[in-house]
């Protein structure tokens, strides 16, 4: 679950509050999608549970107390082997569009206009991705580049399905 | 049934080399200050819909105007004056002349519509800083690396202050990061000075630059709704 190792990594320059991770993981990775409180709660106690972390004090003021966390040995192994593991490839395999298409060919629908109306709506994405790439700072560039040739490698799959619809409709009709 | 506003329009445009139909019935619009992305795959004809627009090559049949002017009534000495002081252009390869320096190279056009050195060299120059390449302006196109000399071939199509500028595969020679930089510069400069870009490419990331598409497959074009 990346959202722990994420806060587990964060705390390993210094001890926080929940409110402070909060903040920094939303300054830095929310972007779009802000943590709840309550993911951090839930995903901090989960965490001192399992001996990633442990309570380094605990501040009683005018309003509820607040817990001090701090990562522990345990933790900091643990989040150094999630960095050295690498992702399993994410095989997406078009397979909604895949469907859509054989499909379309089946029932003799326009297959190359289900894929033009796919690209044209892909390409929407990357303009409205590009435009916030052009004002945003170095890190909003490399999210939107991550997600902008993840579709440009759909684009292509749809690129070359077009070219190969021909050969498609007689395989899938035969 | 021209679209209101629009500065470029083609109809209906065929063009044949030989017995391959280039285009058969592709039709186009631009407004100013319009950036268009024409895609299509290799072959699909979408470089000749470029050069017919730009009346480098002449349509069979259809028609193109400019500014509400038929372009097949003009004759070849008003097209040639239309592109040179109407129209820019970038490609992807050796568009700068190697003997001449950055700066003379970025000059030229206004130098070839009859401007003096000192003037064409002094827009030339407030061009090259706009593209981030004045720093090269004594140097030859044989010194610069590929991103920077692009980026002059972007300031000398510019220098005119075209009102179209035709860029095909503009950034086919470059690698991710120098082609998006030469497209960021291309169309900020172009969105400024009001100017249309009819831009080729079949790079998605490029073209997703533009504020609309049109597909040329089998040369027909098929126009996507306009999304601004």
């Amino acid at each position: 679950m990346p959202i722990a190792y994420t806060l587990l990594g964060l705390l390993e320059s210094g001890p926080r509050h929940g409110y402070d991770l909060k903040r920094a993981f939303d300054e830095k990775f929310g972007h779009d999608r802000p943590l709840h409180y309550g993911q951090v709660y839930s995903t901090m106690s989960r965490l001192l549970k399992n001996g990633l972390v442990e309570v380094d004090g605990i501040e009683t003021g005018g309003g509820p107390e607040r817990k001090r966390y701090a990562i522990t040995e345990e933790g900091v192994t643990d989040v150094e082997r999630w960095l050295a593991t690498p992702e399993k490839p994410d095989l997406y395999l078009q397979s909604t569009l895949y469907t859509k298409v054989v499909l379309a060919l089946l029932t003799h629908r326009d297959a190359a206009e289900i894929l033009d109306t796919q690209r044209s709506e892909h390409l929407r994405m990357m303009r409205t991705l590009t435009h916030r790439k052009l004002k945003g700072d170095l890190a909003d560039q490399l999210i939107c580049d991550h997600a902008l040739f993840h579709l440009e490698a759909d684009l292509r799959w749809l690129e070359l399905t077009a070219a190969r619809l021909g050969k498609l409709a007689e395989a899938v009709t035969r | 049934m021209t679209p209101a506003g629009s500065l470029l329009v083609a109809h209906d445009l065929r063009k044949a080399y030989g017995p391959t139909n280039a285009l058969d019935g592709a039709g186009f619009s631009i407004h100013p200050g319009e950036v268009v992305a024409v895609m299509g795959p290799s072959g699909s004809g979408k470089s000749t819909l470029l050069h017919c627009l730009a009346g480098i090559a002449t349509p069979d049949s259809g028609s193109i105007t400019y500014g509400g002017r038929e372009m097949a009534a003009m004759n070849e000495s008003q097209r040639s004056a239309l592109r040179r002081s109407e129209f820019g252009f970038v490609f992807q390869f050796g568009q700068l002349v190697p003997e001449l320096t950055c700066i003379e190279n970025v000059a030229l056009p206004l130098r070839l519509n009859g401007v003096r050195r000192k003037e064409a060299e002094g827009t030339a120059l407030a061009w090259m800083e706009r593209l981030e390449v004045d720093l090269l302006a004594g140097k030859r196109p044989g010194e610069v690396s590929g991103g920077e000399g692009q980026r002059v071939a972007v300031a000398r199509s510019l220098v005119t202050s075209p009102r179209v500028l035709f860029a095909d595969e503009p950034t086919g020679a470059l690698d991710s990061l120098n082609g998006e930089r030469v497209m960021e510069l291309l169309t900020d400069a172009a969105r400024s000075t009001n100017a249309a870009v009819v831009l080729v490419t079949h790079e998605t990331r490029v073209a997703a630059y533009s504020d609309r598409e049109i597909h040329v497959r089998d040369g027909k074009s098929q126009t996507m709704e306009r999304v601004i």
